[in-house]
């Protein structure tokens, strides 16, 4: 990632360039973003920056499957505020059980609690607090920066990366007095670096995650 | 002659405390005093007290049948650690009159006889002073000086209340052990063959050769034979004092908040685990014992994924203290001050802190690398913070156990603790009526009241039959009958019946899937009268 030693090529020009603005922005510049589930990935292309906070409403699963990537790749994932955190629900996401933590109730000290665990922790999954004021929130969002951690904010979140809203379930394999529900479809709606866009996700559609391909870089 | 005595082994001195078991449990206070009670292990009686003796209760007897004879005994179970724990003050004592002392197992150890007679002057005397010293900590005691260690043992076993020391001459061991029976060796192949033999004392079998002993019942047999002729084989290996690496603190008068208790004791801390660091060793487990003004004590067991620091040891003390429910008349002010009396409010002042180092290791095997220690380190001391701010319980690590009830199957251990033995495989067993995947994402932690009603808004039961009365047609989430939500999809009754013989784990109740008017789908739960969400799927 040197500049002195690249080529002229534009696209090693534009990473050296890329990585030169994240130093200054006071992050690593060989830093990579943390991957996401192979049915996630058309929502997030990119995988869950470090660094930034994503705001999601309405759907736990939808939050287990985003915390499942990075725990998959074999980093440590935090849960806070979350005491009907459903364990395996979480493990049938392959979230890592041994490298899963969970502060269920946090009480009064919300913020330094989650900027304890983003000290840590690589993603931290927290409900959003009652209200936060704006300069908690970019306080806690420098922190997050700073140590490089992802944070998921069930709820809304003020300055969030990308805001992930549920708009609607779809379930089949359930009928009138017989059946068991067997898969969960999800109505998206997600607003991402100011472009919003729908979507439809099968969650149980999340086999073994090809981690090349989503560890391409912001 | 002089010869002869040099081939002769040392004469022992062996102290028997008869029915250990019982006296370390009663020492623990996990027997009463006085009553007839027994030491349990393995269903029979391992120990009894004189009291139950009289009612006719002996060692080896079932328990069934021990409380046949005697109603009101009361029982506790064996348990090996608090025989020795018990047994290490009594042993101590020992050695300050008779030092030298080789514990044998908890209730027995053996003495060189030679230095203590001749301080004492004469065996009598020495054993007399063995005897005094067992007394003074309240313990009975009997004594037994003998040629070898074995015939000291025998010697002391057959002494009696009244004369509680016996000592055999020199060269008359090998007479007096040979009345008794072969059982005594302690091998019981051994004894069942030689009573097969027609060999049934230990005199019959010390007049046989040696040699026939060796090559009819190898080396076991030899030291079995060498034993039954009044010549020990082993000799007595005098244990190193142990040094004390655990503290204790008293407090005069006692302390009743949390804070001043924590900062007193932290000089205390320190010195425990330098104390254990000057061994070369790292405390792992550790167990604090806590006296207050009232006369309650509260032990604890705590563990640790590294090793205990100072301030980790003070913390275990917060959190123990914390864990105790405080006595509400001591709160004046209902906690206006800074989480002092409201979270440190004690129960009753605390007059004595003990720490008891239960696991320790070598600190080599903790070292720090050169380079730092990585990321687990790393994560420890984030989370031990957030302990340090929360409690101990605040921070948990999940997994998976066994169970019916989705909440039950969710086990929480606090960071820091191991996962209790046994979960592991519970979780894999088959659990019929488990929930098929995929499972919800929300479980609840407590049942929340739910109604689900038919199309007559009457409430949806099942008959006695476990069939369902009318099909459901409203969910009410929030209990309120008035707002209700179609039901869309569902399906149940799955019924779920456990431990009807139990009445306080037993389930008898019907699970329902179903999918309301919102798109939400829930994990519902009819236990008799009442409908309950136990999870969501959201």
């Amino acid at each position: 990632m040197s500049s002195r030693l690249s080529s002229a090529s534009p696209a090693s020009l534009r990473d050296d360039l890329q990585a030169q603005i994240h130093l200054m922005q006071g992050k690593r510049g060989s830093e990579r973003s943390l991957p996401v589930l192979p049915s996630l990935s058309r929502l997030l292309p990119g995988g869950l920056r470090p660094g930034a906070a994503y705001s999601i409403q309405g759907s736990m699963s939808l939050a287990m499957a985003l915390l499942a990537g990075p725990s998959r790749d074999g980093s440590w994932c935090g849960v806070a505020g979350l005491p009907d955190f459903g364990v395996e629900a979480a493990a049938g996401f392959g979230i890592a059980l041994d490298r899963l933590v969970l502060v269920p109730d946090p009480g009064t000290s919300w913020t330094p609690v989650i900027a304890a665990m983003a000290d840590v922790l690589s993603v931290v999954l927290a409900r959003a607090p009652e209200r936060v004021a704006p300069a908690e929130a970019a306080r806690l969002g420098a922190r997050l920066r700073e140590r490089s951690a992802v944070l998921l904010v069930l709820g809304p979140w003020p300055q969030s990366e990308a805001v992930l809203q549920v708009n609607g379930y779809e379930w089949s394999g359930l009928g009138e007095g017989h059946g068991h529900l067997t898969r969960q479809e999800l109505e998206l709606e997600v607003a991402l670096r100011g472009s919003s866009r729908r979507a439809s996700v099968d969650l149980a559609d999340s086999g073994p995650v090809g981690l090349s391909r989503h560890r391409m870089g912001a | 002659m002089m010869l002869f005595q040099l081939e002769t082994p040392v004469r022992a001195l062996v102290t028997w405390f008869p029915d250990w078991p019982l006296v370390a449990a009663r020492l623990a206070d996990a027997l009463p005093p006085v009553v007839p009670a027994a030491v349990i292990g393995q269903g029979v009686i391992a120990a009894c007290s004189a009291e139950a003796r009289a009612e006719g209760v002996v060692r080896g007897l079932r328990l069934r049948e021990a409380q046949t004879r005697c109603p009101e005994l009361v029982v506790c179970a064996v348990d090996p650690v608090r025989d020795a724990r018990e047994f290490e003050p009594v042993v101590s004592s020992l050695e300050e009159r008779t030092p030298g002392v080789e514990v044998l197992r908890p209730g027995l150890c053996a003495t060189r006889a030679r230095g203590a007679s001749r301080y004492y002057g004469g065996e009598e005397a020495a054993a007399g002073a063995v005897l005094e010293a067992a007394d003074r900590l309240g313990v009975e005691a009997r004594v037994g000086i003998a040629d070898s260690v074995f015939a000291a043992e025998q010697a002391a076993r057959s002494t009696s209340e009244l004369s509680a020391v016996l000592v055999l001459p020199p060269g008359s061991s090998r007479d007096f052990l040979a009345p008794f029976p072969v059982e005594v060796l302690g091998q019981p192949k051994l004894a069942s063959l030689l009573k097969r033999l027609g060999i049934l004392t230990l005199g019959n079998f010390a007049d046989l050769p040696a040699a026939d002993v060796r090559s009819r019942f190898g080396a076991a047999g030899v030291t079995a034979h060498a034993l039954a002729s009044g010549q020990d084989p082993r000799t007595v290996v005098p244990r190193t004092p142990p040094r004390k690496l655990d503290q204790r603190v008293e407090f005069e008068p006692g302390l009743d908040r949390v804070d001043q208790l924590a900062f007193q004791l932290r000089a205390t801390a320190d010195a425990f685990v330098a104390g254990v660091q000057a061994e070369g060793l790292v405390c792992t487990e550790l167990r604090v014992l806590i006296t207050d003004e009232a006369g309650s004590r509260s032990e604890r067991t705590w563990g640790h994924p590294r090793h205990f620091t100072p301030s980790d040891v003070v913390d275990r003390v917060r959190w123990q203290l914390q864990s105790q429910p405080p006595v509400n008349s001591r709160m004046p002010d209902g906690g206006t001050h800074d989480g002092g009396v409201a979270r440190g409010g004690l129960s009753s002042p605390v007059t004595r802190v003990e720490f008891v180092p239960v696991r320790v290791d070598s600190i080599a095997h903790h070292g720090r690398a050169l380079f730092g220690d990585g990321a687990e380190e790393q994560i420890h001391h984030g989370l031990s913070r957030i302990q340090s701010m929360l409690g101990h319980e605040a921070v948990v690590v999940p997994a998976i156990s066994g169970g019916r009830l989705l909440a039950e199957r969710r086990r929480l251990v606090p960071w820091g603790d191991s996962l209790p033995a046994g979960a592991p495989a519970l979780a894999s067993r088959p659990w019929p009526g488990r929930i098929p995947d995929p499972q919800p994402a929300t479980v609840f932690a407590s049942l929340v009241p739910v109604l689900l009603l038919d199309a007559n808004r009457e409430k949806v039961l099942t008959d006695h039959r476990g069939g369902l009365l009318a099909p459901p047609r409203w969910f009410c989430p929030g209990g309120d009958p008035a707002r209700g939500r179609l039901v869309v999809q569902w399906a149940g009754p799955w019924p779920l019946r456990q431990r009807w013989w139990d009445a306080d784990h037993r389930l008898e109740a019907d699970r329902f899937q179903l999918v309301d008017g919102t798109g939400e789908a829930w994990l519902l739960l009819l236990d008799g009268q009442n409908w309950w969400a136990e999870a969501r799927y959201d």
